[in-house]
């Protein structure tokens, strides 16, 4: 008896395996079959007219979006950027990790990033379209994106910092360099690879992003962007706007597009990442 | 220098008042004025001045829940899978190809659910001819946060100690049994941490789900209906509405905005329960 026992357990985990391996399966193949589609359907509507041609209601273009992500990515990284590196340099060099400050940061960090997309569309919203008065305005998307990426720089930007080797600060100190100094100088340049990957992936989330500027930059889909104050869309808010509107092989399109742009965005923060890393090891 | 590193560190938490203020400020006194069994009622009106935003909870609900159900048990066998049961050669392309997925807009898995999901559904399953509503919703949902679940509980499963699945397999158990017993328990705040990530990602979703829910406010009775989520409700009322029902929409963003802190305490909570736990595990291994 008490063997048969044993070997049904046997067996039932045995049956758990090939449901794991099932599962894996299926899963690739969703994943896969996602972006199979979206290419079948969007290549074949790929035309230099979507691309780059005027905007008209029986052949709507892409270029009024293109200049308007443009704009989002300009404006987001500028702001993000230099705060975001700013903390992070903060977070790893200025201060021990007990302190009290040093934990609520982290704790606003962690905040931010979990606070979901449409949220931060209300807040721009209430912010810069109503108390500010600016209206649908593109330099109010990028404002209420630049905060939704900070986290994402900090976080990443700091991994990079800490992972510079303590010998080198000091070895900065020993030489008679001051803190700010070595800063620059020594813990910055080593840390460059990192940074510039955590800043690419924070591109890739701007142009990802759509519901935050649903609320914040008035969809305008047939004008280009004159300038920051203007309304304007994005590349990803196109996609929504086609499939919502009854241009689907645009939207498929516009898939298309914005899928190939995220993929090489990922690829080459991933590829520099790697190329640069290597390099680091080699010096230390 | 100091100083401007600092206001840098310190713009993260007035950022966050800032959020916490303006919502607060724009979206309570309004709930105050149309009252909270008006605000928390079934009944979306805007025309008669109803702001009854319970249907769309209930919905955003429903959705969360049935997407994790899929998301969760294909993620997660995903996941063992790709950590014993798996050949060792394919893990890493796998693995670079899943995070690569899971930077894919959620608009485009929207778009996927509006031209091949929703079409589908409304052909061959649903029992009315209407493919929108919750099923195709967390369908989407469900492939969309499969990246996350895999990879977290990928994470959460190579960082319990290895002489535990040794030890299992030195007392008889067999590979199976040393994964699904020993291993996968040992894991488990690691794997809920991924589960409360998800359960985020899937109730804070806009783009993907105004795409596929169809939208009216109504509440929600079968699998294929057109619901509202609150989300959804934000999105679509933002393009069109102007005055008090706009106000109506920063109410429910406030309403969001407490899942996501929840959420969020949960998240770190089971973050810290993970850290103790492996690091006691590795003190009494030493």
């Amino acid at each position: 008896m008490k063997t048969s026992a044993h070997q049904r357990q046997i067996l039932k985990y045995a049956a758990y395996k090939l449901a794991a391996q099932a599962a894996l399966a299926m899963t690739l193949i969703a994943l896969i079959a996602v972006i199979i589609f979206i290419l079948v359907r969007g290549i074949p509507h790929i035309n230099m007219q979507l691309l780059f041609g005027d905007y008209t209601s029986r052949a709507p273009s892409l270029k009024p979006a293109l200049v308007g992500t443009l704009y989002l990515i300009v404006i987001a990284l500028s702001i993000a950027a230099p705060i975001g590196i700013g903390s992070a340099i903060f977070l790893s060099e200025y201060t021990n990790s007990k302190s009290r400050l040093i934990r609520i940061v982290r704790v606003a960090v962690e905040t931010l990033a979990g606070i979901p997309s449409i949220v931060y569309g209300v807040f721009g919203y209430v912010v810069f379209v109503v108390t500010l008065g600016f209206g649908y305005s593109l330099i109010g998307g990028g404002i209420t994106l630049a905060i939704m990426i900070l986290p994402v720089i900090v976080r990443s930007t700091e991994e990079s910092l800490l992972a510079v080797p303590r010998s080198l600060r000091e070895g900065s100190f020993a030489l008679g360099s001051s803190k700010v100094r070595t800063t620059f100088a020594v813990v910055l340049p080593c840390a460059a690879s990192g940074m510039v990957t955590s800043l690419i992936l924070a591109v890739g989330r701007v142009v990802s992003e759509s519901a935050v500027l649903i609320l914040t930059i008035g969809m305008a889909v047939r004008v280009i962007p004159q300038n920051v104050t203007s309304a304007g869309t994005s590349l990803a808010l196109n996609v929504y706007y086609f499939g919502s509107h009854g241009y689907p092989e645009q939207a498929a399109a516009t898939g298309v597009v914005l899928l190939v742009l995220v993929v090489a965005i990922n690829i080459i923060a991933t590829v520099l990442g790697k190329v640069f890393g290597k390099g680091e090891l080699a010096d230390g | 220098m100091r100083g401007i590193f600092l206001f840098c560190a310190v713009f993260s938490i007035l950022a966050l008042g800032c959020i916490c203020v303006f919502l607060l400020a724009n979206g309570l006194p309004f709930i105050g004025k149309v009252g909270l069994g008006n605000f928390f009622g079934t009944k979306w009106d805007i025309h008669n001045g109803d702001y009854g935003i319970l249907s769309m909870i209930v919905a955003s609900l429903y959705v969360t829940a049935l997407s994790m159900i899929f998301g969760v048990s294909l993620g997660l066998l995903t996941a063992v899978s790709l950590y014993k049961f798996c050949p060792r050669r394919a893990v890493a392309p796998i693995r670079q190809m899943v995070n690569l997925l899971a930077g894919i807009p959620s608009v485009i898995y929207g778009l996927f659910g509006l031209i091949i999901i929703v079409p589908f559904l409304r052909d061959y399953i649903s029992p009315n001819g209407v493919g929108y509503g919750i099923l195709a919703t967390s369908l989407v949902l469900s492939v969309m946060v499969l990246p996350t679940i895999v990879g977290v509980s990928l994470d959460a499963l190579n960082a319990v100690p290895k002489n535990y699945y040794e030890g299992a397999l030195a007392l008889g158990a067999t590979k199976e049994q040393g994964v699904f017993k020993v291993m996968l328990p040992a894991a488990k705040s690691g794997i809920m941490a991924a589960v409360v990530l998800s359960i985020g990602r899937a109730i804070g979703e806009t783009m993907a789900v105004i795409m596929v829910i169809g939208g009216s406010p109504a509440m929600p009775t079968s699998l294929f209906q057109s619901v509202r989520t609150l989300t959804a409700n934000i999105a679509m009322g933002a393009t069109e509405l102007s005055g008090d029902p706009m106000t109506a929409l920063v109410a429910t963003g406030v309403v969001l905005f407490f899942f996501a802190l929840l959420l969020n305490a949960s998240f770190s909570l089971l973050k810290g329960g993970e850290k103790r736990e492996n690091k006691r595990a590795s003190k009494a291994n030493s």
